[in-house]
């Protein structure tokens, strides 16, 4: 009874693989938990590697969405994938492609994090689509999320936008049986011959952003029919729901089997389809909405700003579910009003186990260096940042006091320094470095800031599984090119036998007043392969 | 026939291989399945989870709701039991007894009375007999055999996803991981005879 026809996939590579399908031309991104295994499925599928699907990573978000928009522009099709605080990076290409629109199909898969479980924030990727005025997919299962990644690209070529393709973590990071189709040949090379609508200056922009003001009630008419948003019809009318992406699978699951007596909206496409929520509205008492993310249609959906005047809509902004995290089906059954096991406690012997860097690491060694060498210098500031080395704010360590975004070690550290702290120092993984590290680092040089900046370089992407660096072997150079004095550019290796020269190269380079880069060079203990 | 089942350990202890197994075992028959993985921060040493579903029927959701699991496999011991909440009143916790350590673990005989106050719980010193068996990096499949005669899957759908998923390593790594699991399986209904 083999079925080869059904793969067992993740969501992730449920979209990777119908973007193969859909022919696309070239994958861009940079590796962020939940979205890297979209690409890292491409770059190991020989069926992409037969049609010769460009699948490098990127140096970061804002650099893969320009390129899959530079693809775009030649006619073929392109997507792009980076975790949800990623599109913050890309949404200055991102927004303005909206307005320029797109030539060949460009879908951004965009996976979003809601509990937090590897992210700084659980921003919902929703609120940018909808800020752009694209059209989004947010499928609820695997296998949708196969079917609709070929459904995007066929929109963006109708429609002529980049279309998103929302995911959130559960479902980016489970499996399940996908029955997949004929894979569709490339587009050919086809440049647009008049390409006015992709020079932004402000007289085509302006006349770009009515066109696309114009064409949301289309929008609005193709997700009503496109079949990716159904109503099912139920006897109860005392509540309705809607459903939103994942959030159908809990709804559904609540019902143990049993039949789900409510009118029930399934949404897996935006625009919202208005005439069906009119519907439901129209004949349903209550309304239940259930959003995985923020409640940002919960909120649309209320008519004014006193929520108690609308106790007929109930989410997470009315208590019913929780206002922040992943909803799952305990959540949803509750809010149902259906009896949910009362929690049982887990047992008090069991101790949180929190995350650690490996035995090995050269992050380690790092950190024990730094912190011996704190012990005389006393009052020092580590604006740290975005990687496996945050987890040196863990104890044993504790030895780090900032970590917000991608890059923010060496500009933190540089305001820092400006308003009087010393020492600042920032640390930053090589990854991170040349994702948006080397910009700070140009502010820094050319105010000739106080700051030492180490650069933990393991020679990869550790923490998303070790994707390849952009600049292995070539970190020095570049700090070098951006103006960094040759004096004042350490290597260290951070292993316990050079640690009292370590700790001196550092107490040295932080004694300089001005901009100082010990790059601390150890291969990862997990993921580094000898070249 | 249906199974909600819990799998639980820490980072790099062969959780994924075992919901491979019972994946691909089950998808080989034509059955559906769900499952989740934990990728990320996490996997630096940190609890480490996965929910398999596999029915005969449509699954809406990957996570299995509090009370609804039939069985919790653990390749640690604490890990297992911090799934407690989600096994239901009739299921298995099945775990390997040999602590992954962290400073604050806590004291290893507390844990195990903890454990042996259920009925359905049975402890096995997985890597032992996976060290039988070849290799003590099989504890995994130890453990999922020790878990298999209280599963609805049939053994012989395990065997077979647990063929599929070595396959490509070669016959030996194959025989080892069957080996691992017929003793896990054998040393189960030992222990549940008594």
């Amino acid at each position: 009874m083999k079925n080869p026809q059904i793969k067992l996939l993740l969501g992730d590579e449920a979209v990777a693989l119908g973007a193969i399908d859909s022919g696309i031309s070239g994958i861009y991104g940079y590796p962020g938990t939940p979205s890297t295994e979209i690409i890292t499925f491409v770059q190991g599928s020989k069926k992409a590697s037969e049609k010769g699907i460009k699948s490098k990573w990127s140096v970061n978000e804002k650099t893969s969405m320009e390129e899959a928009l530079g693809m775009s522009f030649a006619g073929k099709r392109a997507m792009v994938t980076m975790k949800h605080v990623g599109l913050n990076v890309a949404a200055d290409a991102f927004v303005n492609s909206a307005i320029s629109g797109v030539n060949g199909g460009l879908v951004i898969a965009v996976a979003d994090d809601p509990s937090m479980h590897s992210s700084q924030n659980e921003q919902d990727s929703r609120f940018y689509g909808k800020f752009a005025m694209i059209p989004i997919l947010e499928p609820s299962t695997q296998q949708e999320a196969y079917d609709m990644t070929r459904y995007a690209f066929d929109l963006s070529e109708k429609v002529k936008l980049p279309v998103m393709m929302r995911l959130t973590t559960r479902l980016a990071h489970s499996r399940s049986g996908i029955k997949t189709y004929q894979s569709r040949e490339q587009n050919e090379l086809n440049p647009p011959t008049e390409s006015s609508r992709f020079i932004l200056m402000p007289s085509n922009a302006r006349g770009r952003y009515k066109s696309l003001i114009n064409i949301q009630t289309e929008l609005v008419d193709i997700s009503t029919n496109s079949g990716n948003n159904t109503y099912f019809s139920g006897n109860d009318k005392s509540l309705g729901v809607i459903a939103f992406g994942i959030a159908f699978t809990y709804l559904m699951d609540s019902f143990k089997g049993k039949q789900n007596p409510y009118p029930t909206l399934k949404i897996n496409q935006y625009p919202i389809p208005n005439d069906m929520v009119k519907k439901i509205f129209e004949e349903c008492d209550k309304i239940l909405i259930l959003e995985e993310g923020y409640p940002i249609y919960e909120e649309l959906l209320r008519n004014n700003i006193d929520l108690d005047d609308n106790s007929n809509i109930l989410g997470r902004l009315s208590g019913d579910l929780p206002r922040t995290g992943e909803l799952n089906t305990d959540h949803v059954a509750h809010s149902l009003g259906m009896e949910v096991k009362v929690e049982e406690d887990i047992p008090s012997v069991v101790e949180n186990r929190m995350p650690a860097m490996c035995v090995g690491c050269g992050h380690r060694d790092l950190y024990d260096e730094l912190n011996e060498l704190s012990k005389e210098i006393g009052n020092r500031k580590v604006f740290a940042d975005i990687g496996c080395y945050t987890l040196g704010a863990l104890p044993p360590y504790e030895a780090i006091d900032t970590c917000i975004d991608m890059g923010a070690s060496i500009t933190m550290a540089k305001g820092a320094a400006d308003a009087g702290i010393f020492p600042a120092i920032a640390v930053i993984g090589d990854s991170t470095f040349t994702h948006s590290g080397i910009t700070g680092l140009i502010d820094a040089v050319q105010d000739n800031t106080p700051i030492t900046v180490l650069i933990s370089d393991n020679y990869t992407t550790a923490m998303t599984g070790g994707q390849d660096t952009a600049a292995t072997g070539r970190i020095a150079e570049i700090c070098r090119g951006v103006g960094v004095e040759e004096e004042h550019l350490r290597l260290i290796i951070p292993l316990k036998k050079f640690m009292k020269e370590n700790i001196e190269v550092i107490r040295n380079e932080v004694n300089y007043k001005g901009v100082s880069v010990i790059i601390a060079q150890r291969e990862c203990v997990k993921f580094y392969k000898k070249m | 026939m249906q199974d909600n089942i819990i799998l639980a350990g820490v980072g790099g202890q062969g959780i994924l291989s075992i919901a491979a197994a019972l994946a691909m075992g089950a998808l080989n028959r034509g059955l559906n399945v769900k499952q989740s993985e934990v990728h990320g921060m996490s996997q630096r040493g940190g609890a480490v989870q996965s929910h398999i579903r596999i029915s005969d029927s449509e699954i809406y959701s990957v996570l299995i709701p509090k009370g609804q699991a039939n069985a919790i496999i653990g390749v640690e011991p604490m890990e297992a039991l911090r799934y407690l909440p989600f096994l239901n009143d009739n299921g298995y916790l099945v775990t390997n007894i040999e602590p992954y350590k962290i400073p604050n673990y806590p004291d290893l005989d507390k844990l195990k009375e903890e454990l042996n106050s259920f009925n359905n719980s049975i402890l096995i010193d997985a890597g032992k007999l996976a060290k039988k068996a070849g290799n003590k990096r099989a504890a995994n499949m130890v453990v999922l055999g020790a878990a298999s005669p209280f599963l609805s899957l049939d053994e012989d759908i395990i065997i077979e996803g647990i063929k599929t998923i070595f396959n490509a390593k070669g016959e030996r790594l194959v025989n080892l991981n069957l080996d691992a699991f017929n003793m896990g399986k054998d040393f189960a209904l030992e222990f549940e005879g008594k």
